[in-house]
């Protein structure tokens, strides 16, 4: 970090440092593109894993917390301009593409504009928003937004500011699509889409030309919420942002409350923890397989794929008393031991998978109509998974060894032995086939974890009000659709400042018309049921 | 073997004695209209509650079993829901034609339906371009299917119509191909001497390889013109919500739900008629104590066999597979069914020249 901070020094001088919890490099809005430039091409940090927009009071400004592929350094920016009226900042998209969609999030809920940026449209909230929601001063009073009595009118055109050769700012106009296109909503309510989503989707035939991902519809301002909430009630929400993988979500949560406050976790509860995670992994993916095949028509694959999710449901309806929403972990531990049953079950289900998975495989994977369907179809090769910011098991099936669970162990993930499953095809047919074998690894690793389960508590004692001493904190889990994780920025209070949850969903809408360019519109259902994103993981 | 054609000739003479000759043709005409009518409903009753069941056994479910005893009443249920539910009128849409649609839909259904051998002597029409007839009036449903799709005003149905006026325009070539192998095989195209001509063995296994290519080609692209799985991409749920129907609502809907899968038995009771032998029972040549004990069955229940047989097979299509792209749909039909189909036409024209067969 210091050497890389050095380097930075040498091109831009008036760079400075901030040690709080993850130290910063604070660098003039002016001087991003250079840095930015320097830092991709130069020394390999070719991975935005988070960009998270902020209110500083007398300042607007946006973190960066970025990876390296090759050297697993990570370096973390920070730029801020003071204007509130019309702030602006210079965007990183031409460096980093999955910024696209995060620059829009910062720009829909800090009114922070992108020089440079291709589309400044709003992303979730509706054109005709008032007001900014995460900013401290955001007037949320229901007068200054009425709901609305008509239809949102989306505009075919976008606006892009570029900054000219003489310095100045300039609006330009952009065309989404033009007159002659013939657009096609898929979504909101539309069975492929997985929930609210919608896909304006222009064709020609069949060929699709063209989509342009509209999000929002169950925005729920999660993070905004947060900030009004002490530590442990913000808890709850993360089991509601991409309720396949709840536990994988709140352990994310609680690791850095943890961290922050240095409690130290019982073995037994980190034990429990990895087991859960892995479980919900296995259900996720039984998810995956169930709604590929029933997008790709085949119901009774669906049929299938659910009937041993409920296995796992079960196994959690048990020790925490819920099937979908488990609210299980707590900082410091979980919230109860585990239901005596817990291991025969699961010894039980570790048994019975193995046959369900070569029944999958019989019924599904091997059929010539399903082959047709997904290899070659959707391929996304590992340098543009890496650009568009496409981890977890998206990004594995391009060859990409990106899994959490080996580059920052937590849990007992450093006690188990696993293989970190990488194809390198990067079609459908490999993003579905990654699935069916991590499912095997996941067996693996509650195998080895099982019969070993600690005596002791579950719980860690933990202070009746939880404050976060002041600083930055952020930590990743490998969720069951790749790295999840938590920012938090404390002021020393029993709430936080500022809690962002960095999720896979918006990255990989983000890749959607990258991928589905030229394709069928079927492709695309294909696509998107293989990309697996999750709806409330994108509208938080 | 019961010749249902003795009540038909009664019920005809005891017309003729009391009737002038054209009210007799009118009266006659009616009973059998609601007749086929009512067989009409029943089967598609019977299809719809078959077709969840069977479909349930796949799914390791247990299918409809609340509604009467083992849910048998479930379709009937259905029946009343759909025909006391409102028909949505759609604004900006073609009055006109989306209100014609169904019915030539249904019209067409029925027209065919009414050419099923149902048993010895349950022939309605019975002339010498029986199968031609058939054919004809069965490719009037993909009209009605475009002008769904073209009049509800919304492009999800207008694309369904689209792929379904390309699909079923195209494997119509390969069903017509195949019943011409048997026509050719056969040496008519009357319905009543096809199945004559399969009194001693069925056409299936008289007619050597190149029958069983043609049987297969049928079921094929006959599983395709109904827009059954994996051929389902008109209505393909998860890409184009309901394809062609999507904004039609009560009893509309519900004449294309019928239609559909009156079409399956339609397809299922012709390929049983040309490949089958129709009505007529399993003989094999030599066996006569065999072949008498056959003859036993009464012929009604040998045809609608022979059709259950089939349509199973082609459920076991919908619940087992995916469903086939556009492009590969059509890749298939033109580039691999249709050649392997006019080939068929060849062998079978020589096989029948040179009296190659059984």
């Amino acid at each position: 970090m210091s050497s890389i901070y050095e380097k930075i020094k040498a091109i831009v001088p008036d760079v400075t440092i901030e040690e709080n919890g993850l130290s910063m490099i604070v660098v003039p809005s002016k001087a991003m593109p250079l840095v930015a430039t320097y830092l991709s091409e130069k020394e390999s940090f070719d991975s935005l894993v988070a960009l998270i927009g902020n209110d500083w009071g007398e300042s607007l400004g946006v973190v960066y917390i970025i990876d390296s592929t090759k050297t697993n350094e990570r370096v973390v920016l920070k730029t801020s301009t003071t204007d509130k009226e019309n702030p602006t900042l210079y965007s990183v998209v031409n460096v980093w593409q999955s910024a696209d969609l995060n620059e829009r999030e910062v720009y829909d809920f800090f009114g922070i504009r992108f020089i440079g940026h291709p589309d400044m449209r709003r992303i979730f909230l509706r054109e005709d928003w008032e007001g900014y929601p995460l900013r401290k001063d955001y007037d949320a009073s229901p007068e200054a937004n009425p709901v609305p009595e008509t239809n949102e009118y989306n505009a075919d055109t976008t606006i892009s500011l570029q900054e000219q050769e003489d310095g100045t700012i300039k609006e330009e106009e952009r065309v989404i699509f033009s007159p002659e296109d013939y657009v096609v909503n898929i979504g909101p309510q539309h069975p492929a889409t997985h929930g609210v989503m919608r896909f304006r989707t222009a064709i020609e035939g069949e060929t699709i030309k063209k989509i342009d991902p509209v999000c929002g519809y169950i925005h729920r301002g999660i993070e905004k919420l947060a900030e009004g909430l002490t530590y442990p009630q913000t808890l709850h929400f993360t089991d509601r942002l991409d309720y396949l993988s709840a536990h994988q979500n709140r352990h994310a949560l609680c690791m850095c409350i943890e961290e922050a406050m240095g409690i130290e976790v019982p073995e037994r509860a980190k034990y429990i923890r990895t087991i859960m995670d892995e479980l919900s992994r296995i259900g996720s993916h039984l998810l995956l397989y169930s709604t590929l095949c029933m997008d790709l028509g085949s119901i009774t694959a669906f049929i299938y794929g659910f009937r041993d999710r409920d296995k796992v449901l079960d196994i959690f309806d048990d020790t925490c008393g819920g099937r979908l929403i488990m609210n299980y972990n707590k900082i410091g531990g979980v919230m109860a031991d585990i239901h005596p049953d817990f291991v025969t079950k699961v010894k039980n289900f570790i048994k019975y998978m193995p046959k369900g998975l070569e029944e999958y495989h019989s019924l599904f994977s091997g059929n010539v109509i399903a082959k047709n369907r997904m290899v070659g179809v959707g391929v996304l090769s590992k340098e543009d998974a890496i650009k568009y910011g496409i981890f977890g098991p998206t990004g594995r099936a391009s060859g990409w060894a990106n899994d959490v669970r080996k580059l920052e162990p937590y849990g007992v993930y450093d006690k188990v032995e696993f293989d970190q499953v990488v194809l390198t095809e990067g079609d459908t047919y490999a993003r579905y086939m990654i699935r069916l074998k991590e499912i095997e690894q996941s067996l693996h690793i509650i195998e080895q974890l099982i019969d070993n389960i600690p005596e002791g508590d579950y719980a860690a004692k933990t202070k009746p009000i939880i404050k976060l001493p002041e600083g930055n904190y952020f930590k990743r889990v490998e969720g069951a659709r790749g790295a999840f994780g938590v920012y938090i920025e404390s002021k020393g209070d029993k709430t936080p400042y500022r809690m962002k949850f960095v999720s896979q969903g918006l990255n990989l809408i983000g890749a959607v018309d990258h991928i589905t360019r030229d394709t069928k519109i079927a492709d695309l259902i294909a696509i998107g049921g293989s990309l697996d994103y999750v709806i409330p993981d994108i509208d938080r | 073997m019961f010749d249902f054609s003795t009540i038909t000739n009664w019920i005809d003479e005891l017309l003729q004695s009391c009737m002038a000759p054209w009210a007799v043709v009118l009266v006659e005409g009616l009973i059998i209209g609601v007749l086929l009518l009512l067989l009409y409903a029943l089967i598609a009753l019977a299809l719809i509650y078959a077709e969840r069941k069977i479909c349930a056994f796949f799914q390791c479910r247990y299918g409809p079993n609340r509604v009467g005893p083992l849910g048998l009443m479930q379709p009937i249920a259905d029946m009343f829901k759909m025909l006391i539910k409102e028909i949505i009128s759609i604004k900006d849409s073609d009055k006109f034609l989306y209100g014609l649609a169904p019915f030539l839909v249904i019209l067409s259904s029925m027209l065919t339906f009414g050419c099923m051998p149902f048993g010895k002597g349950l022939l309605t029409l019975d002339f010498n371009i029986g199968v031609f007839f058939i054919m004809a009036v069965s490719s009037i449903g993909v009209l009605g299917i475009l002008l769904a799709g073209w009049s509800s005003n919304n492009k999800f149905t207008l694309i369904g119509a689209m792929r379904s006026g390309a699909q079923m325009i195209s494997y119509e070539l390969s069903i017509g191909l195949s019943i011409l192998s048997v026509v050719v095989y056969a040496g008519t195209m009357q319905t009543s001497q096809l199945i004559a001509a399969q009194e001693g063995t069925w056409f299936l296994f008289s007619g050597h390889i190149p029958m069983v290519i043609a049987f297969l080609i049928y079921i094929i692209a006959g599983t395709a013109e109904t827009n059954r799985g994996p051929f389902d991409l008109p209505e393909a749920e998860s890409e184009l919500t309901a394809g062609y129907h999507t904004e039609y609502s009560g009893m509309h809907f519900g004449f294309y739900y019928l239609a559909e899968y009156l079409n399956m038995f339609i397809v299922s009771g012709i390929a049983s008629l040309l490949f089958l032998g129709g009505w007529m029972p399993l003989h094999i040549p030599g066996w006569e104590a065999f072949n008498t004990v056959m003859d036993y069955i009464p012929s009604v229940i040998w045809f609608f066999m022979k059709t259950a047989v089939i349509m199973f097979i082609i459920m076991w299509f919908k619940w087992t597979f995916p469903r086939l792209r556009i492009d590969q749909l059509i890749k298939f039909e033109w580039k691999y069914l249709l050649p392997i189909g006019l080939f068929n036409l060849l062998l079978v024209t020589l096989m029948t020249v040179f009296g190659w067969h059984f």
